[in-house]
């Protein structure tokens, strides 16, 4: 009796993680998925509607704006974090001497709320008080930069933000691929006369394919759920002007009350982000079942 | 993404190729560091430096400049007299709202992440594959899908805008990285002992404690501060779900930022937000090299 009750202790210990999960995530989905499908408006609906929200979505003007908004920032996140990332991990992996105070800073952002981060750059952005005012003061009168304000502009603040907060990160994970390169190899393609800046264009940084690879999929997955930085920084504004998804899904639902289209935005959110993380986990798994 | 990084500490010295051998490249290399580091350290430097200035100085004066006249009494505000909401509290019972917040549900995703790696490790059975690959996922989803269905569930069991109902949602939601930093790190763990221990008649939970559990020590560091950021600065879960007497820090100071009312105070705002930061910060000074690991070891953050 005692070794049944033993063979079953291991499972009965895993199970209520599993179930809870299986129940908040999977059937949470399964459930918005359902929504999506109804004509909830303030309360769920059990209306069957068809396809009719995702039809609205598409048609909606400020949903094209969520979106283009997150092409636009998704794009310039990634690119500029990675060469940011790339560039300081190799500027930091050339025997600096103060590597071990430096390397804290760039990644300090990394720990804090965007929240904080948001409120941060908020006032330094801003016209009146921010580094447009501190320029004045300085003397220098034309100097303007009020692209917080500006509508066309806007987004590209929120960029700025975001990038402050995670090139740190992007710069580690690179860094912690640099070391792993094998000095032999560099050794040789050095005997055979390769300048460093070949070297490093020719060997060492296709060897950080894995590491793009990854910071990919880190600031792709970060990007498409961006909102606490979106609400601290702009509040979505000027306007529609830095909506994002997130920040779309969450006023339909709970400030313009149309809880079908907001589940239906959601459910596209979580389509862009599984068929970024799905792949990535499904080769990293089988990558890790071969080792 | 997962093992491998951990294994390579970032401090570790192999001999890179140094891509300046002279010394006017190497004085350019270093000052492109700094640079970086101004950068990275300026927002920081704005908010604390405009935290100490009266309101006037910060209009007048220019954002960069130390303040002539220092005060703390931006700070006392922030902390304790800020209109947040209705009633002219500061930031102080929202800090405790935090606390109480993010204290059981680390610890309960602690436990739960290092009793389920455990099993994924040592007592695997057909389809943990399958399990782990299930929980895994779950990190990723946007969390934007849960909010109706969880709003809802709240409600059903009675701790809707409650700092319990909370505690789940984070404990529920961090499970999936407790359970892969654990995994991880037991799979490297000698299943020999735990086999020997085995034979001897030790039971599941003796093996886990007296085997395990005293080798676990850099694990827990690395996944208690993984968990404590990421609960401490979410503001999407506390928005959503928080009632009048359980919001969190994040949201209170985003409250005490945006509101339109009254003048800006923008030197409350300032010391607000590092207050508000502070705790994670001291995490991250105290035991940035763990921190960093667990970004490694989550490769992915969430």
């Amino acid at each position: 009796m005692k070794e049944r009750l033993q063979d079953y202790i291991p499972k009965l210990v895993l199970s209520p993680s599993f179930f809870l999960i299986l129940l908040f995530v999977y059937g949470f989905i399964a459930y918005t998925g359902y929504l999506s499908f109804t004509d909830s408006r303030i309360l769920p609906s059990y209306n069957w509607v068809g396809f009719e929200n995702y039809e609205r979505l598409w048609k909606l003007p400020h949903w094209w704006r969520a979106i283009t908004n997150l092409a636009i920032f998704g794009t310039l996140y990634i690119v500029i974090c990675t060469v940011l990332g790339l560039l300081v991990a190799i500027l930091l992996d050339q025997k600096i001497r103060a590597e071990g105070v430096l390397r804290p800073i760039y990644l300090y952002p990394m720990a804090l709320s965007f929240i904080v981060t948001g409120t941060a750059w908020k006032w330094f952005l801003d016209p009146g008080i921010g580094i447009e005012h501190t320029m004045h003061q300085w003397g220098w009168e034309s100097f303007a930069f009020d692209w917080i304000k500006d509508r066309r502009m806007a987004i590209y603040t929120v960029v700025i933000a975001a990038v402050w907060q995670s090139s740190g990160f992007v710069m580690a994970m690179f860094l912690a691929g640099l070391r792993g390169v094998d000095p032999d190899i560099i050794k040789a393609a050095q005997i055979d006369g390769a300048s460093t800046f070949t070297t490093y264009r020719r060997i060492i940084i296709p060897l950080m394919r894995p590491v793009f690879l990854s910071a990919f999929v880190v600031l792709a997955h970060l990007a498409i759920k961006a909102y606490d930085l979106v609400i601290a920084l702009t509040g979505g504004g000027p306007g529609q002007a830095t909506e994002l998804p997130a920040t779309f899904m969450y006023s339909y639902t709970f400030t313009r009350n149309l809880m079908g289209i907001g589940a239906s935005s959601a459910i596209i959110m979580m389509i862009m982000i599984f068929s970024i993380i799905i792949p990535y986990l499904y080769s990293e798994l089988r990558a890790g079942a071969r080792r | 993404m997962t093992t491998a990084a951990t294994e390579t500490p970032l401090a570790a010295s192999r001999t890179p190729s140094t891509l300046a051998p002279n010394r006017l490249a190497r004085a350019l290399i270093y000052t492109a560091l700094i640079l970086f580091a101004v950068y990275y350290l300026l927002p920081l430097y704005v908010m604390l430096v405009n935290s100490l200035k009266p309101l006037g100085e910060i209009r007048q004066g220019d954002m960069l400049s130390l303040p002539l006249a220092t005060t703390v009494e931006p700070w006392l505000k922030a902390w304790s007299t800020a209109q947040i909401g209705v009633q002219p509290t500061g930031l102080k019972p929202y800090f405790m709202n935090s606390i109480l917040m993010v204290v059981p549900a680390v610890f309960i995703s602690t436990v739960l992440g290092a009793l389920n790696g455990y099993v994924l490790t040592k007592w695997t059975f057909r389809g943990a594959g399958v399990v782990f690959g299930v929980m895994l996922l779950a990190c990723f989803i946007p969390f934007q899908i849960v909010l109706i269905p969880m709003a809802r569930m709240l409600g059903l069991l009675g701790l809707a805008g409650t700092i319990p109902g909370l505690v789940l949602v984070h404990v529920v939601y961090g499970l999936g990285f407790t359970t892969l930093f654990f995994r991880n790190y037991y799979a490297a763990f000698p299943s020999e002992l735990v086999r020997a221990a085995q034979i001897d008649g030790a039971s599941f939970f003796q093996i886990f404690r007296r085997i395990l559990l005293p080798s676990s020590g850099p694990i827990i560091v690395v996944t208690v501060i993984w968990q404590f950021t990421n609960i401490w600065n979410d503001f999407l879960f506390g928005a959503s779900f928080a009632g009048v007497d359980s919001i969190p820090v994040t949201v209170a100071l985003n409250n005490l930022v945006s509101s339109s009312t009254g003048v800006k105070e923008y030197n409350v705002h300032f010391a607000g937000a590092i207050m508000a930061a502070l705790p994670t910060l001291i995490v991250y000074i105290v035991s940035g090299r763990y921190f960093v690991r667990g970004l490694m070891a989550g490769a992915v953050k969430g």
